[in-house]
């Protein structure tokens, strides 16, 4: 509702919302305070440890190790010919390990940050935003360990991993990660700034959401198993991203484009959905928090 | 001359709900979102006071502030004067995007920036370096505004030894020196000043407000200025608005608003509502009057001075059986001086209704003060009131010489003479 006379201002500072209402100029504008607060997280997060970023390394392998132990050895979960259970279950931790990161980082963006948000303004999406990027690099990390691995299996013990053409996809589906990530985590840490209880769940939650998606065994293995549930993990586009990652790496697992698209769509989604719950919580939530 | 305004403040209100945030939030949240879906009104607007914190309300809900409206043109220096809680800081958190009005809006042609709290965001772990990009940013600034000034902050900020230590080290004058200079280099086209000049040591105070007058006066920028320091508000402004309770009570020149605003203070407190007192009771403190020269003057220093306070004494205790002291606090919660009627022997020995401390020439220095009151009936705690109310006394020349004193240099007023000896 501009009239030419209200034209040149700037901006407004109103009570009103509109739906989904960001302005990517400003977060544009603030890019150095994105790139600022993604160096800080990276630099202190491990001051004064002894073995500062190698636990970046450290933790995806001895999960796999033990998910070898237990899923593979113990319980006879079956990988797919000739995939190693350990490169099997080192490329589902690596990348749900990038969403889990996501999740938990953002989902409370608003508590944790009441001080600094209730000082000054800047795009407080810039925060969430940043945490992203910065477990962009962790996961960097995590899969030049898994691209090593990868490399002894297949020279050091002919493992036969072949990797397809689908290989191409793979920055898509790390954004699809990222998206997923994000929008839920920007929908809990909106909701939690009234409501606290929404932190007990996500903490079991995320573990349990584990379980369901097909991290540690091939989805066709499930639906074998369990047919009866198997539409659960179906349904789960984090699921159908991992089985994605290691059908183009590893050459186990099948591929759907519909699926594929599906899971696309719905990160998509989720994604703006927790734009708008965010944005619509950034304007008042001092007063509630 | 709609192209001279930058910043248009329209019928600009806010809400709060009082109480603890949770309790039956869930029904209200319910019943708005039930209102919201038949496009009715929010209920919960219709309600609300007026936001006067000593009244016992009726309802949750208050407006802290309620139809504010006013204008800044292109460089002006606009004060914002009002006692405590009358909705100046609401309205800075408005201005400063931290918090969205309820109802209105505010227009704006230039960025905003705020000096309301310094140093958010520094990160203990990194070097005051990092931390100054890193605040800047979170200031608003880009990276590269920040490099063509980081010599000049570091210099400002007299902490160069210290510059590629992490603040964890620093002492927390340093911290604080460190994010002033940051926000001191801010250009923003708004700048918005809370009374922050109170920081660091004496000579780091007398560099923050030559500062703050060159950003105000030298540069040519807008400013909102708000402070209890009529001085400052009188050197700085060149106009202002009084809140009183949530609502603009006046909008004019900076004198007449300041005159205004001394008047229509009254230094009168009902304080037998408060809840926040310890004791037994037995006798209460009802209502507290501070004045000046007569009942209508506010407290000058160097004039006379009386304290009134009127008891609440149903049970109709004895003066002899009562004590009564007060201490008063500086704004920075420094003990300044402690009155007590245990200094004197009491000559009647009726119900006590009314105790005043007077003085003949106050010797407070200029600035706002809080009073804690303590009550005694028998030696036993009756009633005690940790920052029951707070008085303002206004600058006068106690030393008849013309000339003032600066509250940073001198909180108490002594009576001095000087010899000098010469060969």
């Amino acid at each position: 509702m501009t009239t030419p006379k209200d034209a040149p201002w700037l901006y407004t500072i109103s009570s009103k919302h509109k739906l989904i209402d960001l302005n990517f100029k400003e977060i544009w504008r603030y890019r150095d305070l994105l790139l600022l607060f993604v160096k800080r997280d990276v630099v202190t997060l491990y001051k004064q440890t002894i073995l500062g970023p190698l636990w970046y390394v450290i933790q995806p392998l001895f999960t796999s190790v033990i998910f070898t132990l237990i899923f593979n050895n113990l319980a006879n979960i079956p990988t797919g010919k000739g995939v190693p259970a350990f490169l099997f279950n080192l490329a589902g931790i690596t990348l749900w390990n990038y969403f889990k990161e996501c999740l938990t980082g953002t989902s409370n963006t608003f508590t944790k940050n009441q001080n600094i948000f209730g000082k000054v303004y800047f795009p407080r999406v810039i925060m969430p935003m940043s945490i992203v990027v910065s477990n962009l690099l962790k996961f960097g990390i995590q899969l030049v360990v898994f691209i090593g691995f990868y490399i002894f299996y297949v020279f050091a013990n002919n493992a036969t991993v072949t990797p397809n053409s689908n290989l191409i996809l793979l920055p898509l589906i790390i954004v699809m990660m990222a998206l997923l990530g994000l929008g839920f985590g920007m929908i809990i840490s909106s909701m939690t700034t009234k409501y606290r209880d929404l932190t007990f769940l996500v903490q079991f939650g995320v573990q349990l959401l584990m379980y369901g998606s097909a991290v540690m065994y091939p989805l066709s293995y499930f639906e074998e198993k369990l047919p009866e549930y198997s539409w659960l993990v179906e349904c789960n586009p984090i699921a159908i991203v991992i089985e994605t990652f290691r059908n183009m790496t590893l050459g186990v697992d099948a591929f759907y484009v519909d699926k594929f698209i599906y899971a696309l769509v719905f990160s998509i989604l989720i994604f703006l959905f927790g734009l708008i719950v965010f944005n619509k919580t950034e304007k008042s939530f001092i007063d509630t928090v | 001359m709609m192209k001279d305004i930058i910043l248009k403040a329209e019928n600009i209100s806010k809400q709060y709900r009082l109480g603890l945030v949770g309790t039956g939030t869930i029904s209200h949240d319910l019943n708005r979102w039930w209102h919201k879906v038949r496009g009715k009104d929010d209920p919960f607007l219709k309600v609300g006071e007026v936001n006067d914190r000593s009244i016992k309300g009726e309802s949750d809900y208050v407006w802290a502030l309620k139809d504010i409206n006013f204008e800044v043109k292109h460089g002006e220096v606009l004060g914002i004067i009002g006692k405590n809680g009358a909705g100046k800081s609401t309205l800075l958190k408005i201005l400063s995007r931290v918090t969205s009005p309820t109802t209105g809006e505010i227009k704006t042609k230039g960025r905003i920036a705020s000096l309301l709290e310094v140093g958010t965001g520094f990160h203990p772990e990194m070097t005051g370096r990092e931390n100054i990009y890193l605040n800047g940013a979170i200031l608003g600034m880009t990276k590269a505004e920040i490099r063509s000034k980081i010599d000049e902050i570091i210099d400002f900020s007299g902490c160069e030894r210290y510059i590629d230590t992490p603040v964890k080290r620093y002492s927390s004058g340093m911290t604080v020196r460190l994010a002033f200079a940051v926000a001191a280099h801010l250009e923003p086209d708004i700048l918005v000043v809370d009374e922050v000049l109170a920081v660091g040591d004496a000579e780091f105070q007398k560099k923050a407000i030559g500062k703050m007058q060159d950003i105000s006066k030298g540069e040519g920028r807008t400013v909102l200025f708000v402070s209890h320091n009529m001085a400052a508000v009188k050197s700085l402004c060149t106009r202002a608005i009084v809140l009183e309770n949530g609502e603009t009570t006046f909008n004019g020149g900076v004198e007449a608003a300041i005159d205004y605003y001394l008047q229509g203070s009254k230094n009168d407190f009902s304080i037998i509502d408060f809840k926040d007192r310890k004791g037994n009771g037995l006798v209460k403190l009802k209502t507290v009057n501070v004045f000046g020269f007569n009942e209508d003057c506010k407290p000058q220093t160097g004039k006379p001075f009386t304290l009134r306070f009127e008891l609440e004494n149903n049970h109709g205790v004895s003066c002899d059986d009562i004590d009564f002291d007060i201490r008063i606090d500086d704004n920075m919660g420094q003990r300044i001086s402690w009155l007590s009627t245990r200094l004197f022997s009491k000559t009647n020995n009726g119900s006590l209704q009314k105790i005043d401390f007077i003085m003949d020439n106050l010797q407070l220095n200029y600035g706002v003060y809080y009073v804690t009151t303590y009550l005694t009936v028998k030696k036993i705690e009756s009633d005690w009131i940790q920052n029951a109310f707070s008085f303002e006394v206004e600058e006068g020349d106690y030393y008849g010489k013309g000339a003032f004193v600066s509250s940073i240099q001198s909180k108490a007023l002594l009576n001095f003479k000087v010899n000098t000896h010469v060969d």
